[in-house]
């Protein structure tokens, strides 16, 4: 059975500092999970993704992770990226620190 | 301790030159991830959750105040200022930039350190019993065996692309403080009926998505004949063990699928014609490595300052009953420096702490420290008259925590606030247990405990041989803890067993309340420990208390 397509960010790991970066509306890569492209549309999600895995001299780790929107912005839907937007729960340091 | 000769010092600088090569060419784009990550990989880099993570090989848990200092140092040049000491007793740091790991690498080898062979299908940091060399229920100190065992070991061509990882512990002691039958070979060193030291070998055992207690394949081998017959072991599991699932591929699995006896006898017969190409030459070299692990020259005083503290401080009293061990010298102690802080991360330390170890280690300590699995730091050999400055030190930096194998002394992996494999957070639920256990003032009354977390199968956390153990998985995206009771790490290993149904991460903490409060009611006195009470009674009437709704449906 073919799983039906939901909503993505496009998300990597920037490959100098491998802070947690995601795909934007203007083809940047941001911190803010916020300010990701929301992504509808799985053709343009993975066209992305496979242009993303090209450019091996900025990024690591290139996925598809699953969002969802609230007030306009995209919001992951797991726990796990939920954790990446912000960094270890244990004691605010990171990126919830930082940026 | 072992110092560094001339080739081990070229050998890891030779690394260090090498994998800045690597970066470099991975930077300019000569080099696809692909192609870097085994490299990385080599040289203890992983790509975790939300940052790269360097993890510091700190074999058999063994340093100096030098080594220390350097951490200390690296953690505030290239990291955050603290470092996270593992359940396989290295160092790992959580921030660092590809950029400058080669830097980082080079201040490792400095000190004479390195991460080689803490990652990939190699045989990793050997580990040993972290009183080592201070124990009063000592045969032998067996860091000199673990030394032996890491420099065969290392960069041997011939198991440096093992089916899986692979791990050797060591003790020297009956009492099991190395949990060795949870590793694929452990190693006891014992004497025989007739006076001769040698080792009991055990293999397959591991914890992980199938935990197995390991076997005993020799109940006595020769000390000169350990490094043909571990070759041999080697050699069996290399042309036996699976390539074609990752998850068959440990040697417990081996083990497992073909019988210890069946096992055995390979070995046997392999390690006749290995013990052959042996021409003693490693038993110079062992000769020389003990040497390097020759006891300290203990200082003669009186203890008087250490009794009349104990007599006049009760929160030092209090602090000595847990935190010290018998040393083997009755004017000495073995003292553990708990970083297990109530609320604070289970084996994160700062550079600051790391400086403050470092020099009480120097000042106090015969300049030795250890790393436990239990992600605390030990000072091996104190010298009674010293600890109550050594307390009034690490009470200033909050390190003078009086918890150790209490229960909130937890073992917990780093979950999913770091690790890019973790199912569930672990750290949290530590750092609740204890928080929750100090305002109730319950923990001394509780008594010996061992609570261990894992926040994935892959049980980096030992969840399976705690006390209580607790393991998070990702049950349909929401984080869900199971228990497992009964679990135990030492000589007499055992696997724990599931309780039930999991719990919420807000119901996780309460469940454990409950737990120890059906503990307290039912043990026979004070002195009954948790596991006594478990083994007495077995898993019922704590499934009852962990799962009330049980009992009311029942009635």
């Amino acid at each position: 059975m073919v799983r039906a397509y939901t909503p993505k960010v496009l998300t990597a790991n920037r490959l100098i500092e491998g802070d947690v970066v995601y795909y934007g509306h203007n083809g940047e890569w941001v911190l803010s999970h916020d300010d990701a492209l929301f992504l509808e549309d799985e053709v343009q999600a993975n066209d992305l993704l496979a242009s993303a895995n090209k450019q091996a001299a900025l990024l690591v780790g290139a996925y598809l992770a699953d969002a969802a929107l609230e007030n306009g912005k995209p919001i992951p839907t797991h726990f796990r990226e939920d954790f990446r937007t912000r960094g270890p729960s244990n004691y605010a340091h990171g990126k919830q620190a930082e940026v | 301790m072992y110092n560094y000769n001339e080739f081990d010092k070229e050998f890891i600088q030779n690394r260090v030159h090498q994998f800045r090569s690597q970066v470099e060419r991975r930077v300019d784009g000569s080099l696809t991830e692909d192609e870097f990550k085994p490299l990385r990989l080599m040289n203890g880099l992983y790509l975790q959750l939300h940052a790269y993570m360097l993890r510091v090989a700190i074999p058999y848990g063994t340093l100096n105040s030098a080594k220390m200092r350097q951490l200390a140092f690296i953690a505030d040049k290239w990291d955050k200022g603290y470092g996270h000491f593992t359940t396989r007793q290295n160092i790992q740091y959580n921030w660092p930039k590809l950029s400058d790991v080669p830097d980082m690498l080079q201040a490792l080898a400095d000190v004479d350190m390195h991460a080689i062979q803490t990652s990939g299908n190699c045989i990793r940091n050997v580990t040993a019993d972290h009183f080592a060399g201070a124990s009063a229920d000592e045969v032998e100190d067996p860091r000199p065996t673990a030394e032996l065992l890491r420099q065969w070991s290392t960069d041997h061509p011939e198991f440096a692309f093992l089916g899986r990882k692979f791990k050797f512990a060591v003790t020297g002691s009956e009492n099991d403080r190395a949990v060795i039958k949870a590793h694929d070979v452990g190693l006891r060193v014992l004497r025989n009926d007739a006076g001769e030291i040698g080792y009991e070998v055990i293999v397959g055992g591991g914890l992980g998505r199938t935990p197995m207690i390991g076997k005993v394949l020799r109940t006595f081998l020769q000390r000169e004949d350990l490094l043909p017959y571990c070759e041999a072991i080697m050699q069996v599991y290399n042309a036996l063990g699976r390539r074609d699932n990752k998850y068959k591929a440990r040697i417990k699995i081996t083990v497992h699928e073909n019988g210890i006896d069946k096992i055995r006898e390979l070995v046997e017969d392999r390690f006749i014609i290995q013990r052959a190409a042996f021409g003693g030459y490693d038993q110079v070299l062992f000769a020389d490595i003990k040497e390097a692990f020759a006891s300290p020259d203990y200082i003669n005083a009186d203890t008087d300052g250490f009794d009349v503290s104990l007599k006049t401080d009760p929160a030092f009293r209090s602090f000595a009953d847990t935190n010290l061990s018998s040393h083997k010298n009755p004017d000495y102690a073995i003292v553990s420096i708990s970083i297990k802080k109530h609320g604070a991360t289970p084996g994160d330390a700062t550079s600051d702490q790391m400086r403050v170890m470092a020099e009480l280690a120097e000042k106090y300590g015969h300049d030795e420290l250890r790393i436990s699995h239990e992600q605390n730091v030990i000072l091996p050999h104190v010298h009674k008259s010293h600890i109550p400055a050594i307390y009034a030190e690490l009470r200033k930096v909050g390190l003078a925590t009086a918890n150790i194998g209490l229960i909130s002394d937890i073992i917990a992996c780093p979950g999913m606030d770091y690790c890019a494999l973790a199912t569930a957070r672990s750290i949290p639920i530590a750092q609740q247990i204890a928080t929750r256990f100090e305002e109730l003032k319950l923990e001394h009354d509780i008594g010996q405990l061992k609570i261990k977390i894992s926040g994935c199968i892959n049980a980096c956390g030992h969840h399976h041989v705690g006390h209580i153990g607790i393991l998070g998985l990702d049950r349909a995206g929401v984080e869900s803890y199971q228990i497992t009771l009964g679990g135990d790490g030492t000589q007499t290993a055992t696997i724990g067993k599931s309780a039930g149904r999991g719990f919420s991460y807000t119901e996780i903490v309460p469940a454990i309340e409950r737990l120890i409060y059906a503990y307290l009611d039912i043990r026979n006195d004070a002195n009954e420990t948790f596991l006594e009470t478990y083994r007495r009674l077995g898993l019922e009437p704590f499934k009852i208390a962990l799962y009330p709704e049980t009992r009311i449906a029942a009635e």
